[in-house]
């Protein structure tokens, strides 16, 4: 119970990437699919984000700027938030892509159930 | 201008991503010119770079002056040079192809298909030449993302198929990236060299044995490995012809040169061979993927799709390769990952010019095609004989290298799954020989004239030439790059 509560961040990022994971296999229509990858990229994000926290730290913007040293257990660890933007800007990348192509896919079969699309293609 | 090479050959086709919008503006058909250019400028920044890495050494670059750990670093050294030729070569080959085939097949998208082609390409060198990790998983996405846009540009089944790509393109994507965050927890570094100096003092830890498996897990989905695979044949086989012919060859062998690259420069051989029965797992995973990549080729009718799954097939040389660990598996490997992405070119060119004159890609399509388009089919020929491995064209000489590697490590199953591909290889392209000469060509094909554009032509019968000629030269790549590359104590 004590591992569960300290290390809550990775709990909640391994339950979230699992829910992505199972929308992204299991679910049939293509839209919910999308979702699921968002969910499975915001999960990353998270423990990313999660990583650069420390107690009792602040956010790493320099509140003494005179100061000869930077104490660096005062501020969060800046980097993996850095990256993570760049993670947003692709994960909002993909999404976008995905979501045109399922517009296409409506637009070829008019329908979005991956199903109903198979048979689609089997039937020609 | 030379010290900066290593920039310069991702900048370029960066800034000509953008530029090509303006050139497509002027008039459609000038996008195709200023591809060929920007692609001929690249070739020329690698081949700038093969001959300072063979006077110089290994070149360290640093972007923006940033000192190693801190800033972002770019590292050409023996290995990637040689991806770096490969890759600007077969986009530059790609892309002289690509003319008249985007012309006919999608002319509406023509700007969109060559900003996308131009961002892959930038995409790709930029996996093979960064030295940070997190870098990498930025570029990986960059060329996975614009190709899921050119795949998508095919019709009717390429949305569906480009859809399942991106699905399992960012679960691969997405297992490295938590791959790399694992590693930085534990070392509180990216940059791949820093990595491989922190990392040995932590190798008994958990969190660094999980780090590797998400990174090997990502990239296998990313290269289609067995059996992570069943994304790519649609992909590529519903694709549109110039896509093809560009991401068929690269995208899967610059997967497995990133794993290469992770396991000898960010972990270590001694790490990641050092359990035997992971080592014989993952062989066994190839020799599996081997068998069953050989076999489903054999059962398509249509012919891009046979292609799609001998890929698949030799993706699992080049892992299983690898994972021999032992000096002549591992240089089979590298030297397969260039080969066989001048074979793949090769045949999907071939495939390319068949679309083109028939409109279908079907291997009935290819019936009495030696009397119709004789050049076309000896290109064909000569990289049939390549994937079955008649010498000295370069499907032999990997697939030599292979061979000992197995036999040193007694792998028997590998060298069994090898032959067993070669005979099927054998099997399959012979029955299309045999139709291609024995049958009478549909009627409605019979017409003389010139068998294909000149600008498809020259490209098909070109990389012909080159399997043989890189096929003869095979000693010298191993002898000049190769060898540098495989560590000490394999």
């Amino acid at each position: 119970m004590e591992t569960l509560i300290a290390k809550y961040n990775y709990w909640i990022y391994t339950l979230l990437m699992m829910v992505g994971l199972y929308a992204m296999l299991a679910k049939n229509n293509l839209v919910k699919k999308v979702i699921g990858m968002s969910i499975f990229q915001t999960a990353i994000i998270i423990f990313y984000v999660s990583i650069g926290a420390k107690e009792g730290a602040t956010i790493p913007i320099l509140m003494h700027s005179h100061e000869e040293t930077v104490r660096t257990v005062e501020y969060v660890n800046p980097l993996p938030h850095v990256l993570m933007l760049t993670a947003i800007v692709v994960s909002v990348a993909t999404l976008g892509v995905a979501l045109s192509i399922a517009l296409r896919i409506h637009q070829e079969y008019g329908t979005l159930e991956e199903e109903e699309i198979l048979d689609q293609i089997q039937g020609l | 201008m030379n010290d900066q090479l290593p920039a310069l050959i991702i900048v370029l086709p960066l800034v000509s991503a953008l530029l090509v919008n303006i050139a497509g503006r002027v008039g459609r058909s000038y996008c195709w010119l200023f591809t060929v250019l920007v692609m001929t400028a690249v070739t020329g920044c690698a081949l700038g770079l093969v001959s300072r890495v063979m006077t110089q050494g290994i070149i360290h670059y640093r972007l923006g002056g940033w000192p190693a750990p801190v800033g972002i670093e770019y590292v050409v050294d023996h290995l990637n040079v040689l991806m770096l030729v490969l890759i600007s070569a077969v986009s530059l080959v790609a892309a002289i192809y690509s003319g008249p085939a985007v012309q006919r097949e999608i002319p509406e998208q023509t700007t969109s298909f060559y900003t996308l082609f131009i961002l892959l390409v930038a995409g790709l060198l930029g996996m093979t030449i960064t030295g940070d990790a997190f870098n990498l998983y930025v570029l990986v996405e960059i060329s996975a993302l614009t190709g899921y846009g050119l795949i998508a540009l095919g019709q009717g089944r390429a949305f569906l198929a480009s859809f399942n790509y991106i699905i399992m393109g960012t679960v691969g994507a997405c297992f490295y990236l938590l791959g790399v965050g694992h590693l930085y927890i534990k070392t509180g570094s990216l940059n791949m060299k820093d990595l491989y100096q922190l990392l040995p003092s932590l190798y008994s830890s958990e969190t660094i044995a999980v780090a590797f498996i998400l990174i090997l897990a990502g990239v296998w989905a990313k290269m289609a490995f067995f059996p992570l695979h069943t994304w790519l044949p649609n992909a590529y086989t519903y694709a549109p012809t110039a896509t093809s012919a560009l991401v068929a060859p690269l995208m899967t062998k610059v997967s497995v040169y990133v794993m290469i690259r992770i396991i000898f420069s960010v972990f270590s051989p001694e790490f990641a061979f050092h359990i035997s029965a992971v080592r014989h797992l993952v062989v066994w995973m190839a020799v599996v993927g081997i068998v069953t990549g050989s076999v489903m080729a054999l059962l398509q009718t249509d012919f891009k799709k046979m292609l799609t799954y001998l890929i698949i097939a030799e993706v699992g040389y080049m892992v299983g390769g690898v994972w021999l660990a032992n000096r002549a598996g591992i240089t089979g490997a590298v030297l397969h990952v260039i080969n066989d992405a001048l074979m793949t070119l090769s045949l999907f060119l071939v495939a390319g010019v068949v679309t083109y004159r028939t409109g279908g890609h079907q291997v009935r399509n290819l019936q009495g095609f030696y009397r119709i388009m004789p050049w076309t089919m000896a290109a064909f020929t000569l990289a049939a004989l390549s994937m079955i491995g008649v010498p000295p064209t370069v499907g032999f000489f990997s697939k030599w290298y292979l061979m000992l590697g197995a036999i040193h490590g007694a792998q028997w199953h590998f060298v069994a799954a090898l032959v067993f591909s070669s005979l099927m290889n054998a099997l399959l392209f012979f029955r299309i020989m045999e139709m291609a000469f024995f049958d009478a060509p549909d009627p409605a094909q019979a017409w003389v004239g010139p068998e294909a554009p000149v600008s498809m032509m020259a490209p098909v019968l070109g990389t012909a030439v080159g399997l043989l000629a890189v096929g003869l030269n095979s000693r010298v790549i191993v002898d000049r790059f190769i060898q540098f590359v495989i560590p000490a104590g394999l």
